[in-house]
């Protein structure tokens, strides 16, 4: 039984995968992805710990791109190539487990808001109507500075404000696979809540989801790196905000330190626009109603 | 918005109108009660999650000013009246003249009445310019999709979305004020106005301007990219109408089908997600505002966390909310008006 289900897995990710590789603009997002991903892994085992600490950098301060600093130094001294490289496996964290809060939920906010009748299901839908009204920014800010700066807060407030889309989104689509026939089946057989959202439900949402997620993490990234600028990340870790907040606060602007600050932003929109390419690839694939967007 | 207005009126229809009109009075009224129930969160949500500070809250309060003891003595008696009574005074009047920034020792409603003229300034002429560009962006995109200007447009469009607004401003500040790659600083590096400058001349205007240019093209490109993505998406939708075959089968030009058909129907949503789209402008003013120095609601945001300031934390966090949410309700009354659709 489990083999035949296996099987047709199989030969549906085989099917997508055809689709999948002869959209170049989802491939291209895919290749970008697969390189960062790659940096964020080895950064740790190619990055001596001593490049990240203050006391013992060697460079000259705000030191122009060079053959022994590619990308130049900070404003202690720091190669900022490396700096970067180890940024890449913080802002990808950050980014990956803050949309793994949201997404989780905003799937069960979803799910239960569109199976339950009554008061419960109205409070959910409430609940998800403010968080989608109430501006991002502010309501982050305000978590962050109650919860103080720490990459664990940030992935918690990023979390908690950037789950209402989807659960919108799930709810309508848990709406319309309520009303099958095979749902009221089980039902007749007997099936308890429980049973009915996480066998019928959630397998049937769970494409949409995969779909939202890989969009959600381009949204989630961003947001990581503008709550870092503002210094409401851990003030330790060089993510690529982090190190945008340094460059802007040691006054690198006006030294015209563009080194300092090109990188980090070209990383951030480079892993943004790809998150954003498979995502809607994988939209275009599992949704092609929505084949032109 | 001659368009706009021509697709919205339409021929009005003598024999529902009477009964459209009751059902309209009734959306409105449930939609501005809703706006209420959640600002009422807001309100109440402000008070209480400041309350969970860790810490004495006096110090927290206090932080970074001298303070004489029976300041202090004050504040703690304050705080130290039942939470019920505390929350009662905060909710009957959050607008309350009385409360204190405690970073700048001065009431905070006043400064955030000082920084909203420059906010306003400055995201009013870079909505409206987005709008415009990033419209007409998005119809000559989406009427042909696949076409050399489409590809070139969507790219660069979702560069931009994808780009962190100040990450631009900086960028921009070094090459374009501080001066890199051979190109001399044109702009002055931040602030609204060269101090000492009158600014109810003239020449004060054309050095507010100046000032302007540069953070005002950094939001209004961010914020157009997501307009004519919007604005595309929406005409290609359009494009697959019945009716618009029907507007060329009677040998309309392709111009007319698209100006006089596609185009109002698909601004509506346009213009609906310009309107709800404003908490992702209030982001952006608070970085951009912070990066350039523009003394407005947003930089003032950014002073308050850097304290952290928490009444004028409290303060700002509830008018930006104040601002999205009354956006958001005008945003569902225009859809109702100018797209009888949604009132049947």
């Amino acid at each position: 039984m489990s083999s035949v289900a296996t099987q047709r897995r199989k030969a549906a990710f085989g099917r997508f995968w055809t689709t999948y590789r002869h959209d170049r603009a989802g491939m291209a997002g895919l290749i970008i992805l697969v390189f960062f991903v790659l940096v964020a892994i080895l950064a740790p085992i190619l990055i001596p710990d001593d490049a990240l600490d203050v006391t013992k950098a060697d460079g000259e301060r705000f030191d122009g791109p060079s053959l022994a600093y590619p990308l130049g130094t900070d404003d202690s001294g720091r190669s900022l190539i490396l700096l970067l490289a180890y940024g890449t496996r913080i802002s990808l964290t950050v980014g990956i487990a803050a949309t793994l809060v949201a997404m989780i939920i905003g799937t069960a906010v979803g799910i239960m808001a569109g199976h339950f009748r009554g008061p419960g299901s109205h409070v959910l839908v409430g609940a998800t109507d403010w968080f989608l009204v109430i501006p991002f920014l502010p309501l982050a800010i305000v978590l962050a500075t109650v919860l103080g700066p720490s990459t664990l807060n940030l992935i918690i407030v990023i979390g908690i404000t950037s789950w209402a889309g989807t659960a919108r989104l799930i709810r309508a689509q848990t709406l319309s696979i309520e009303e099958r026939p095979y749902i009221e089946r089980s039902k007749a057989l007997g099936a308890g809540n429980w049973h009915q959202m996480t066998r019928h439900v959630l397998p049937n949402v769970l494409p949409l989801v995969l779909a939202n997620t890989t969009l959600t993490v381009a949204i989630v990234i961003l947001s990581e790196t503008t709550l870092s600028f503002l210094g409401l990340g851990d003030p330790l870790a060089p993510s690529w905000g982090a190190l945008l907040d340094r460059a802007f606060s040691s006054g690198a602007v006006s030294r015209g330190a563009w080194w300092f600050v090109l990188p980090p932003g070209i990383c951030v929109v480079l892993v943004v626009l790809a998150f954003t390419l498979v995502g809607r690839a994988l939209e275009r694939i599992l949704d092609p109603r929505g084949a032109t967007a | 918005m001659s368009l706009l207005q021509d697709a919205a009126v339409g021929e009005p229809d003598p024999i529902r109108a009477p009964r459209v009109s009751g059902s309209v009075l009734r959306t409105v009224g449930g939609k501005v009660l809703r706006a209420f129930i959640t600002l009422a969160f807001v309100v109440v949500f402000n008070f209480f999650l400041f309350r969970l500070l860790p810490g004495d809250p006096i110090g927290l309060y206090t932080r970074g000013r001298n303070q004489d003891a029976e300041q202090l003595a004050e504040l703690r008696r304050a705080l130290d009246k039942p939470i019920l009574e505390q929350f009662l005074t905060y909710v009957r009047n959050p607008f309350d003249p009385g409360i204190d920034s405690t970073r700048f020792s001065r009431p905070v409603w006043e400064m955030i009445g000082e920084r909203v003229w420059p906010t306003l300034l400055l995201l009013g002429t870079a909505i409206v310019l987005a709008s415009i560009i990033g419209i007409w962006i998005g119809i000559r995109a989406g009427w042909k999709p696949g076409s050399r200007f489409d590809k070139t447009s969507t790219g660069t469009t979702l560069t931009l979305y994808s780009m962190p607004e100040f990450w631009l401003g900086m960028m921009l500040l070094i090459v374009f004020s501080v001066g890199a790659f051979g190109i001399p600083g044109l702009f002055p590096v931040g602030g609204i106005v060269t101090p000492g400058v009158d600014t109810s001349t003239p020449l004060g205007w054309l050095n507010v301007l100046w000032h302007m240019v540069l953070p005002c093209t950094t939001l209004t490109l961010i914020y157009l990219a997501d307009y004519s993505l919007v604005m595309r998406a929406s005409l290609i939708d359009e494009r697959k109408q019945e009716y618009l075959a029907l507007a060329r089968a009677k040998g309309l030009r392709d111009v007319m089908v698209r100006q006089k058909h596609a185009v109002p129907n698909a601004l509506l949503p346009t213009i609906t997600l310009i309107f709800l789209s404003l908490g992702f402008v209030v982001t952006g003013a608070i970085t951009v505002e912070t990066v350039f120095s523009w003394p407005g609601l947003g930089l003032l945001t950014y002073e308050a966390l850097r304290g952290p300031d928490i009444p004028l934390l409290q303060a700002t966090f509830l008018l930006f909310s104040i601002a999205v949410i009354v956006a958001n309700l005008l945003a569902e009354l225009l859809y109702a008006i100018i797209d009888p659709r949604v009132r049947s």
